[in-house]
């Protein structure tokens, strides 16, 4: 009876029928292997778990870690705000209005294609090393995604729901709030999404190279001072909040956008 | 009283080919109130094209559409339209899409809930006021359409080929809940359909168009009994009778075409 039932547990794990206990396993696992084999290494070089887990304390008590994350969450809030606000816009008359595409559109892909990071001397430049910069790089991270996300969501709006609207025999401007700008929606949020990945990175970024301060620059300062287990208590944080902007998106678009799911699977 | 005369639209032919297409060439129909008009046609015959002229979608190149005796310009509330897949706004629930009409007319809000509930008590639906169109039924989806066009209390209810993408027995069921709605509302219907069956099980009256010039080539008065789905008007002789002499009215069309083109 024993051997039927561990065979049979056996069977259902490879057939991957037993999802959150692979992924448990597998995560004691890595973390018992980094958990050794840190331990062998300089510390200097190497942190391990409960190294990292011991260092929160003292990060918390001195109170660095929150005004590293606070001043990290100033320049992206504004600088990701500016971008939803400004890219949505952009992207809504760009999809819409023919003439705005093609005043825009050139500009767009082209600086949508150069590296962000190649912009930052230009714009230490002419902004300063001090907050201004950070948003502006942050904003020019976030921008881009969500105008060309919007325009796609713009442009593949079915004909027949703006027919709708105007068998209904409504105005240009009930036309754009009523159909364009909720039916674009599920695009406008994937926009969204995508940006707020390439925001946390040019948060990091910004802070390393313009006035080191917040997260990106508590990177720089442990790094300098060989601090490798404080270090990794800022490399995970970021983690947890790359992943929890990004649920909170998702839990967003569900939200904003109940239908999308079912149309996607016709 | 709709009344439609001399309506003209002439496309430019598709690249390549040189000329113009006579879509529609001299139209004239008079459909008195109440009355079901079905338009039928193979594809290309105009039908839907006189559909969306008289929604005030498309603009005609000659020509008068009047409704009682007012003559009419694009879009207007006298008028109701229900696209093929009903045109329901996926973003919108049961009560935001039946009220859209009114909303988009400038009525207050309170009164065109009060009135769009009426409406979709009326269509059987109260209860879904919240629900999503991808959360109820084909059938379900058609009566929201029909409550979102009656709620204007339109003249005229003009119907896309609703049912071109459902399957048989589905189509047979939404027939008989369309008719169902209809008797309760008492609106003159101009349904636009490409099946012989449909239209004579549906209409008062079967208009038939054939293309290049779209023109009428034939108007026929059904004279079947209703309620039709109590009857069974389809095992009626009269019934096959009227099949065979319009499969007739477009068979000859076709054939002419052949021999021109």
């Amino acid at each position: 009876m024993r051997d039927t039932g561990g065979l049979r547990l056996v069977r259902s794990i490879l057939a991957g029928e037993r999802p959150n206990l692979v992924r448990f396993a597998s995560l004691a696992v890595t973390l018992a292997v980094w958990e050794w084999y840190g331990r062998s290494v300089d510390p200097v070089f190497m942190s391990y778990p409960s190294a990292i887990v011991a260092a929160v304390p003292a990060l918390l008590s001195t109170g660095e870690l929150q005004t590293a994350f606070l001043a990290s969450m100033h320049s992206l809030t504004i600088g990701l705000g500016l971008a939803i606000v400004l890219g949505t816009l952009t992207g809504l008359l760009m999809g819409r209005y023919r003439l705005v595409d093609q005043l825009l559109d050139i500009q767009i892909s082209a600086l949508y294609s150069t590296p962000n990071v190649a912009l930052i001397p230009v714009i230490i430049l002419w902004f300063g090393l001090g907050l201004l910069s950070k948003i502006v790089i942050i904003f020019l991270a976030a921008f881009f995604p969500i105008i060309v996300n919007t325009y796609s969501g713009v442009r593949n709006i079915s004909r027949g729901h703006v027919e709708v609207a105007l068998a209904e025999g409504a105005s240009e401007a009930q036309i754009f709030t009523k159909i364009v700008v909720p039916a674009s929606l599920p695009f406008i949020t994937t926009g969204i999404r995508l940006a707020v990945g390439r925001a946390v990175v040019g948060m990091v970024v910004a802070e390393m190279f313009t006035a080191v301060v917040g997260l990106g620059g508590a990177i720089v300062a442990y790094g300098n001072a060989f601090a490798t287990d404080k270090l990794f208590v800022v490399i995970i944080l970021l983690a947890v909040l790359g992943v929890a902007l990004t649920e909170l998106i998702r839990f967003l678009e569900r939200r904003l956008a109940p239908w999308k799911e079912t149309e996607r699977a016709d | 009283m709709l009344e439609i005369a001399h309506l003209t639209k002439v496309y430019p032919a598709s690249h390549g080919a040189s000329g113009r297409i006579h879509v529609l060439d001299d139209i004239g129909l008079r459909v008195p109130a109440n009355q079901f008009v079905c338009l039928l046609g193979a594809s290309g015959c105009g039908k839907t094209t006189l559909l969306r002229i008289v929604a005030g979608l498309t603009e005609a190149d000659s020509g008068s559409i009047t409704i009682q005796g007012r003559t009419v310009r694009g879009p207007g509330n006298d008028r109701s339209l229900v696209f093929q897949n009903y045109g329901l706004l996926p973003w919108r629930s049961v009560l935001g899409n039946v009220e859209f009409g009114l909303e988009v007319r400038g009525m207050g809000r309170r009164e065109r809930r009060e009135i769009s509930r009426d409406y979709i008590r009326r269509v059987g639906l109260a209860g879904f006021e919240h629900h999503y169109p991808h959360q109820i039924s084909g059938g379900m989806q058609q009566r929201v359409a029909l409550a979102r066009a009656f709620s204007k209390d339109p003249k005229i209810l003009l119907m896309d080929e609703p049912f071109a993408a459902v399957d048989m027995q589905t189509r047979e069921r939404l027939q008989d809940e369309l008719l169902q709605i209809w008797t309760t509302m008492q609106t003159t219907v101009l349904f636009v359909t490409h099946s012989i069956e449909e239209a004579i099980y549906l209409g008062d009256r079967v208009v038939v168009m054939t293309p290049r010039p779209g023109r009428i080539s034939a108007d026929v008065l059904t004279g079947l009994p209703r309620p039709r789905s109590e009857v069974d008007v389809k095992s009626l002789p009269r019934f096959d009778e009227l099949r065979h002499a319009i499969r007739q009215a477009l068979r000859h069309e076709v054939d002419v075409v052949t021999a021109n083109a």
